[in-house]
């Protein structure tokens, strides 16, 4: 195989636990309540369409884009509104949302719910962009910045290579492999369809290397598709990461505060991939999602087929229940997965998987000092430093923090796992982002 | 019912720890140990055990009664320094002197700065120099190495190859290196210890051992030792080039004195040494060339030692100065259309 | 050898010489002048360079207070809280000014949101840091509005004045408060309020910041605010309104009279440093907290429907 391709400054590389990699996508049973939070994606929340009381079908629209970062929602179940009110959602606080009883499961007629694959392209750019904005389309890899939005290059920019993120580099996750697995000429369609709104010529597909089985069958599913080829990368987190994915399959480096259409790439998910399939192919608006619910502890870990909305209890019970020493729920994976407080949050597009781990696993180990290891500084995949970022915001000086571009940090986590004293870096790092970040909006203002 | 817990990613955590680091670092210590045993017979397991000894309590005391915060002994970082300090020391030393160098060690050089972590200075070394400067004729007789299977004698003391080396440069008549080449000891007695030397230093091999060790776990990198080492070998190799009668050849420079114990476990220190690859490779460096200096025209026939310490001071300068190479930043890339 | 001594000193003080001529010119040319009242008035300031007058440091305030007697003859909006009136009496003398006495504030905590009335229901681990907390998730006790007692607001205070109580898991305030205010700007979630310092300290406020109807904010919280507007109908001052279900009352208006008290249903309104009600046939209100000796506040203020602070991403 030779050497395998990868990003090349700092990474590390966490236990898999890829349990769920077997676990075919099971189809999970219509809830009987959704609960749809209406901040579903990066940027501005999206504005009610419905009031309490409105029947609505599986795919109508309940809401609309509030801004020009926002998407569409459309209704995952039939049924009626119940209320429009403050729901809690992955975030831990109580945001607005729309809240359905679910009678029957009634579609809306524009959508082809026939398993066939459509592999013609009727549509131009323009249209499909229009389609997937319609659709309310958000990066599926967990990040949830709206898919159209990254289709629309800025002026002067042009796109040269379209990256399919197959990585999943998060331990345990396995939504991504399982959707590779099963519904590959979909995904194949659907980078199709993205190249041709991006009007670019070649696409990659990365997968990393401990999905061996899913890089064969898309090494032989792309020889009939032209000007898509597929990618396979040495196992390192976080390669899932776009800057290190465009750094990992063709050699280019995003400058420091710019998007990767800079280096002319543009990265989507296999699952948005496949969405954008469904949406464009087969009118369907994105109302289901694949999620993993995982765990050393878990007696099924699974990958499930959901509708949007519903609460992670019942994927929870589909997976034989909660363990008893359950210590943490984590919405996506380990390592940059939000630790939810309740199983009554409801799964949005960005759900990924659910993790539950056991009490021991989850308790982080005591703080000790800092011996200037530098290790923090070795695995970063950004070249940051981030004892010292750390330091800077614990102390509150956000001038170093921002100079030494705390504002490039991608939230990986790597400082933090491999830090030795088990000190809370990226916690502070965080913190000093979001400093840094209102410090530099405010000076933007004045 | 269960209670969740909250917290901000990441929820998983490498298995490192200070603690495993630290007793790494003992671990890699062990070959040198037993070559200073083998060689110095029962006083170097005094010396070992009463620096070892003396440095934990002493963390002990200044945590429990001075700080009054949480005793954290038992995380290795003293036991390194008290077994480093004892590496530092002849097997000779009176038990007093090594008491002070533990006090300066932990009292001075490490608590006095907040503790683990937050020295500027690698204490063994502090507590040495300190020792060197203030009993120099105890610090400077040497036992001459006899092999545990030998029995234990009565050794005799004598100079280290440095000190006959500088001794002979710099006599009223000087000598030439042939002519002292009788005295010091060869390349294959220097790579398994059996010359005279403090307790660590004497065995190349037993060094080198250790070191590979450190490499493999990933508690050193290698930058410090071998720009620290490279320096010397060229710099000194420039004057044995231009007149080796004058100088001792490189080989001799890396293979004596506490070139391989500083180079390796002095050097090296995560608290006292730069972070980053590029500051490091200056640093090792910056040592080699000042131990080169010390030894060929300083007071002192040795200088790793002042070496280390010195540059320990440029630490934060070399920090600031070098910095990783940031992702995006100055990527010489073509940014495409 | 006498020479090479006349030399050298002939030579330094040459040199001596002509940098201090060099000196005295640059010195002379690059003068700026500044008021001697402004270093008279810094004098008199506390020197604490809090910035609780809004300016950076107490020279800055200075000169502030200098220029505004000169340009507009008073100090209006100009107020140092650390040294008070009798701080600015003095500096109101110095710049030949009266200056209106202002009445004293302190840093009142609008949350009692105790281990006891909030119990957890998840566990945080992590940085002890509010700001972090609250961008991660609403508390450990359900309530996204209350106190998350990480002590943000103890590292900002520069006068040791605000401590976390360990049995409340709460911040108290005791009298060393300035009301210089660096712990309303480092509270996250809007929790501590300036507010009027009463005779002999006594307060009325009420002790919520939540904004959410009242089923919801009972459930997590026994003594919240629940909106129900009893205590706005009762003030005969008008110094209560109710927003977003949540009562606030204006300490400019209230007059202490301790109606709103008696009738809230959730014990949120708390009085500070009153003497104990005289014995009536109505239950007594217990106020959770044991209010110390003379001065010393125990604030547990009201919530006022303060503008939302910019919430974090």
């Amino acid at each position: 195989m030779g050497i395998l391709k990868t990003f090349v400054l700092g990474g590390v590389h966490p236990e898999e636990n890829k349990l769920s990699s077997n676990a075919p996508i099971e189809k999970l049973a219509i809830p009987k309540q959704a609960i749809v939070p209406l901040g579903q994606n990066l940027g501005a929340p999206s504005k009610p369409l419905v009031k309490r009381g409105d029947e609505v079908k599986v795919g109508q629209l309940l809401a609309e884009a509030g801004g020009f970062i926002s998407t569409n929602i459309h209704s995952p179940v039939s049924g009626k509104v119940l209320k429009i009110d403050n729901v809690i959602d992955g975030t831990g606080y109580k945001r607005p949302g729309i809240v359905i009883n679910v009678e029957g499961d009634e579609w809306i007629d524009e959508i082809d719910r026939t398993e066939d694959l459509k592999t013609e392209i009727k549509l131009d750019g323009k249209a499909i962009i229009e389609k997937i904005k319609t659709a309310g389309l958000v990066g599926m890899g967990g990040a949830t910045f709206p898919t159209y939005v990254k289709l629309m290059p800025p002026p002067g920019k042009t796109a040269e290579y379209l990256i399919i993120n197959g990585v999943e580099c998060e331990p345990y996750l396995t939504s991504d492999h399982r959707l590779m697995l099963e519904k590959g000429p979909e995904i194949l369609v659907g980078t199709q369809i993205l190249m041709k709104a991006l009007n670019v010529k070649k696409a990659i597909i990365g997968i990393e290397n401990n999905k061996p089985d899913a890089i064969k069958h898309m090494q032989e599913l792309v020889k009939s598709f032209e000007g898509i080829t597929v990618q396979a990368l040495k196992v390192q987190y976080p390669q899932g990461g776009e800057k290190q994915l465009i750094k990992a399959t063709v050699n280019r480096e995003v400058p420091s505060a710019k998007l990767p259409i800079e280096v002319g790439c543009v990265v989507q998910n296999v699952g948005t991939a496949f969405s954008v399939y469904e949406a464009v192919q087969k009118n369907k608006p994105l109302i289901d999602r694949v999620v993993t619910v995982t765990g050393k502890a878990v007696k099924k870990p699974s990958n499930f087929l959901v509708r949007i909305g519903t609460p992670i209890q019942q994927l929870i019970d589909a997976a034989e229940g909660l363990p008893e020493n359950t210590g943490k729920i984590i919405g996506g994976g380990p390592m940059m997965g939000k630790a939810l407080t309740t199983t009554d949050v409801p799964v949005v597009k960005g759900s990924s998987g659910i993790l539950l781990m056991k009490k021991e696993e989850s308790q982080r180990k005591v703080e000790s000092p800092c011996i200037r290891c530098s290790k923090c500084t070795y695995v970063c995949p950004m070249g940051l430093e981030p004892f010292l970022l750390s330091k800077a915001s614990k102390l509150g000086k956000y001038e170093i923090a921002e100079t030494e571009k705390i504002m490039d940090c991608i939230e990986c986590g790597s400082c933090q796992y491999t830090c030795p004293a088990s000190i809370p870096l990226l916690d502070y790092l965080r913190l000093g982002k979001n400093k840094v970040g209102a410090i530099m909006r405010n000076r933007g203002r004045n | 019912m269960n209670m969740f817990t909250v917290s901000g990613s990441p929820h998983v955590h490498g298995d490192d720890s200070t603690k495993k680091i630290m007793y790494g670092v003992v671990i890699a210590m062990v070959p040198a140990m037993l070559v200073s045993i083998y060689f110095f017979g029962f006083g170097a397991i005094r010396v070992l055990m009463l620096s070892i000894v003396a440095c934990l309590f002493f963390e002990w005391l200044i945590q429990k009664y001075l700080i009054k915060g949480a005793v954290t002994i038992t995380d290795g970082s003293a036991l390194v320094t008290g077994i480093l300090l004892a590496f530092n020391l002849p097997s000779n030393l009176p038990g007093w002197m090594i008491i002070i160098g533990a006090l300066v060690a932990i009292g001075m050089a490490k608590m006095s700065f907040g503790g683990l972590g937050k020295n500027v200075f690698n204490p063994a070394l502090v507590a040495r120099v300190f020792l060197l400067i203030s009993f120099p004729v105890q610090m400077t007789s040497w036992p001459k190495p006899s092999p545990i299977t030998e029995g234990f004698i009565d050794t005799v003391t004598g100079p280290t190859p440095l000190g006959i080396v500088k001794e002979g440069l710099t006599a009223e008549t000087p000598k030439t290196m042939s002519e002292l080449s009788s005295e010091i000891p060869s390349a294959m007695q220097s790579l398994t210890g059996e010359m005279g030397g403090s307790l660590g230093e004497v065995s190349a091999i037993a060094l080198i051992l250790g070191g590979l060790y450190m490499l493999y776990k990933k508690i050193i990198s290698w930058e410090i030792p071998v720009s620290m080492l490279l320096t010397v070998a060229v710099f000194s190799g420039i004057f044995w080039g231009i007149n080796p009668e004058q100088y001792a050849d490189p080989v001799f420079h890396m293979l004596t004195g506490g070139m391989l114990l500083g180079a390796i476990f002095m050097a090296t220190d995560m608290v006292t040494s730069p972070m980053t690859k590029g500051g490091q490779l200056i640093f090792g460096f910056g040592v080699g060339l000042l131990t080169i200096l010390i030894r060929m025209w300083g007071a002192y026939p040795e200088g790793v030692s002042f070496a280390i310490l010195l540059m320990n001071a440029t630490v934060p300068l070399i920090n600031r100065g070098f910095k990783p190479k940031r992702f995006g930043v100055n990527t010489g890339v073509e940014i495409a259309k | 050898m006498d020479n090479v001594i006349i030399i050298a000193v002939a030579a330094l003080g040459g040199l001596g010489l002509i940098a201090a001529v060099i000196l005295y010119f640059i010195a002379k040319k690059f003068k700026v002048y500044e008021d001697p009242k402004i270093d008279e008035v810094e004098e008199a300031l506390p020197a604490a360079n809090c910035g609780g007058c809004g300016f950076p440091g107490c020279r800055a305030f200075a000169e502030a207070t200098t220029t505004s007697a000169k340009k507009n003859k008073n100090l209006e909006g100009l107020n140092c809280p650390v040294g008070g009136n009798d701080v600015m009496q003095t500096v109101g003398s110095i710049l030949g000014l009266e200056v209106e006495a202002a009445d004293p504030l302190i840093a009142v905590i609008r949350c009692n949101g105790t281990f006891k009335n909030t119990p957890a229901k998840v566990k945080y681990e992590g940085a002890t840091s509010c700001a972090f907390a609250h961008a991660l998730y609403g508390g450990e006790g359900g309530c996204q509005f209350g106190c998350l007692g990480l002590g943000d607001c103890v590292d900002a205070c520069d006068f040791d004045a605000i401590h976390m109580d360990p049995e409340t898991g709460l911040p108290v305030v005791n009298d060393k408060c300035t009301a210089c205010g660096a712990c309303v700007i480092a509270c996250p979630r809007d929790i501590i309020e300036l507010r009027k310092k009463g005779p002999k300290d006594k307060k009325i406020f009420v002790s919520c910041v939540n904004k959410e109807k009242g089923g919801p904010a009972k459930k997590n919280c026994a003594v919240a605010c629940i909106g129900c507007g009893k205590c706005d109908k009762v003030c005969k001052f008008d110094a209560i309104t109710i927003n977003s279900f949540l009562a606030y009352i204006d300490f400019e208006k209230c007059t202490l009279c301790r109606k709103c008290v008696e009738v809230c249903p959730t014990e949120a309104i708390w009085e500070v440093n009153f003497k104990p009600r005289k014995p009536k046939p109505v239950v007594e209100k217990v106020i959770p907290k044991p209010v110390v000796e003379k001065t010393t506040v125990i604030e547990k203020v009201e919530a006022s429907p303060a503008p939302d602070k910019e919430t974090k991403e």
